[in-house]
């Protein structure tokens, strides 16, 4: 009786590891895996392998096969660039779940009155949103401070510094834009006060604030404007410019340093 | 006349001490001809080419003992001769003539099985690769698993943190927005509230608001080129440094005053005495 048992397991666990041989040196799988990959039949941690987990992956487009050793201390870089981006892929998942239930119309302010109080999950995913926004703001800004106290906006890299400043007012733009869309007393006088200063441009000051309220003042002209550069076309355009800036860092010789 | 590197130069003079038994800092000073060259009393150690030599050797003919050593230039060799009839030799020999040694022949030498060569430096081609390479090679390892595991880790932390603070703090949500009633003190967001204070210690109307931006920003723009010291080793950018940490302190201190310290009408008040007159912290910071 009880050998039988045992049988009865081992022949489960023969099947089953069958299953998963076939299925791993099945076509489909083979495709999906590219050489290198951890999921990849015969696995084995070797320096080659190493190498193709990185040049057989989406990875490639980020990351070189070797970086410098100093580079991947977390004392150095602290992280902070990749939290930057990582912040900034938070919103961007958190941010399209909070466009299922936000009109930017008169209906904004209840819609996130009904978000936080009867939508499962509605009240986390916003306070996320906001929360990581503050974050991303503040953790651009140390990795900006990072990049100085390294001197690393020197040669060859000064362009880089560039773009990042580039970045860094794309980031307070995006915050700027989102921080209106509650459509609540906090929001309207936050941008209000902005707009504002805008109207001090000099000659073209009223232009300026014209442009950008869609009106004369802070109006739902001006909630629809902001959401649209809020969802749209300033994440586009940071995407573009974080593509760059990526790209650079890896063309400029990879991380700076050592100090 | 060659421009012969300086480690050349002593590597030269190092063999040539240890083959006179002189100080290094002698030869070196013969080679630049900085003075008289050594007479050589004892044969110097030479490099046997042949057995038949060795015979030459154990029998040393009278001629030997007037081993003679030519003066050296730099460039020219020291040469030997086992007989007087293999005397050093003027022939130019305009085959082995380098154009860099400027007329300056080296002495010929007879290369038969009797003669005793010592080394020779004949001529000093400085190394110019072909191909250069475009850095040094510098220690790196591997980006999976070294940088790919940090950054997963902390792109797990991070969002662990990021929910366990979104579970605790409530985002504000005040009343609906009303263009009509108009809040006493109305603040930017946070991250603006440093220049808020900053600007109202002018007038905007004279002042400008954008102009002043514009110039912080393409100054931010320009540090890179500004700054051209070319080290970055932080006790030698110690100005940079300074600065960079005065603008720090002034921004944080700037932001903090506009955050806490700024009431009804921008006039100052004290956080524990009138609270916050900020709304993005009213929910969760309470000084009453
Ligand atoms: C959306 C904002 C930004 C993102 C996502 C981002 C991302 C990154 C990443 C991932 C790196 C690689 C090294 C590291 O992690 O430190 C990097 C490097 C760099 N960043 Fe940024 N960055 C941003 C903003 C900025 C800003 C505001 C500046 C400066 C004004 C800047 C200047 C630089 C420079 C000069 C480097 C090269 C540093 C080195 O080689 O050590 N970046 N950035």
């Amino acid at each position: 009786m009880k050998n039988e048992k045992i049988k009865f397991r081992d022949r489960i666990k023969d099947i089953s590891a069958g299953l998963g041989d076939s299925l791993k040196e099945s076509t489909l799988w083979g495709s999906i895996f590219r050489p290198g990959s951890p999921f990849r039949k015969g696995y084995s941690d070797s320096p080659r392998n190493r190498s193709y987990v990185v040049m057989n992956n989406v990875l490639y487009h980020l990351h070189p096969v070797k970086v410098k050793r100093h580079g991947v201390r977390l004392s150095y870089t602290l992280c902070l660039g990749g939290l930057s981006f990582f912040t900034f892929i938070v919103l961007t998942i958190t941010g399209i779940w909070l466009m299922f239930y936000f009109r930017p119309t008169e209906m904004a302010y209840v819609d996130i009155q009904t978000l936080q109080t009867s939508i499962a999950f509605g009240s986390l995913v916003r306070n996320m949103h906001r929360w990581a926004a503050h974050i991303m703001v503040l953790v651009v800004f140390l990795h900006m401070s990072r990049v100085f106290y390294h001197g690393a906006y020197k040669a060859p890299r000064e362009f880089n510094w560039v773009i990042g400043v580039i970045l860094l007012i794309l980031t307070l733009l995006l915050s700027f834009t989102g921080y209106l869309l509650p459509w609540d007393q906090l929001a309207i006088w936050a941008v209000t006060v902005g707009g504002n200063m805008a109207g001090y441009t000099p000659v073209f000051g009223q232009q300026v604030k014209f442009a950008l309220f869609a009106g004369l003042e802070a109006t739902e002209a001006t909630l629809l404007r902001f959401y649209v550069l809020h969802v749209l076309f300033l994440p586009f355009i940071i995407v573009i410019f974080m593509a760059i800036h990526f790209w650079r860092v890896r063309k400029d010789g990879g991380i700076s340093g050592p100090l | 006349m060659v421009d012969i590197p300086e480690h050349l130069l002593l590597r030269t003079a190092e063999a040539r001490a240890k083959a006179l038994g002189i100080t290094v800092e002698q030869a070196l000073a013969e080679l630049k001809g900085e003075s008289a060259p050594t007479k050589i009393e004892k044969e110097p150690e030479v490099l046997d080419v042949s057995p038949v030599e060795k015979e030459v050797k154990e029998t040393p003919p009278p001629p030997a003992a007037e081993v003679k050593e030519t003066p050296p230039p730099p460039a020219a060799a020291v040469k030997e001769a086992p007989a007087p009839a293999a005397a050093v030799k003027e022939a130019p020999a305009p085959t082995k003539t380098n154009g860099k040694t400027n007329g300056q022949i080296p002495a010929e030498v007879d290369f038969s099985p009797e003669t005793k060569v010592t080394q020779r430096l004949l001529t000093v081609v400085k190394a110019k690769p072909i191909q250069k390479p475009a850095s040094e090679p510098v220690d790196k390892v591997n980006t999976w698993p070294h940088l790919m595991l940090p950054e997963f880790i902390s792109l797990m932390a991070m969002t662990a943190f990021l929910i366990f603070i979104s579970a605790i703090l409530q985002a504000p949500l005040l009343e609906e927005a009303n263009p009509n009633i108009t809040p006493n003190p109305a603040k930017a967001p946070w991250y603006f509230l440093g220049l808020q204070e900053l600007l109202s210690y002018w007038d905007p109307q004279i002042a400008g608001v954008m102009i002043p931006l514009l110039i912080g920003v393409l100054a931010f723009m320009a540090i890179p080129y500004i700054d051209r010291n070319k080290d970055n080793k932080p006790s030698k950018r110690k100005y940079a440094i300074m600065l960079w940490t005065f603008f720090l302190a002034g921004a944080g201190t700037l932001s903090i005053i506009g955050i806490l310290f700024r009431g009804p009408g921008w006039n100052w008040t004290y956080p524990w005495i009138d609270g916050v007159w900020f709304d993005d912290l009213l929910d969760w910071v309470h000084f009453e």
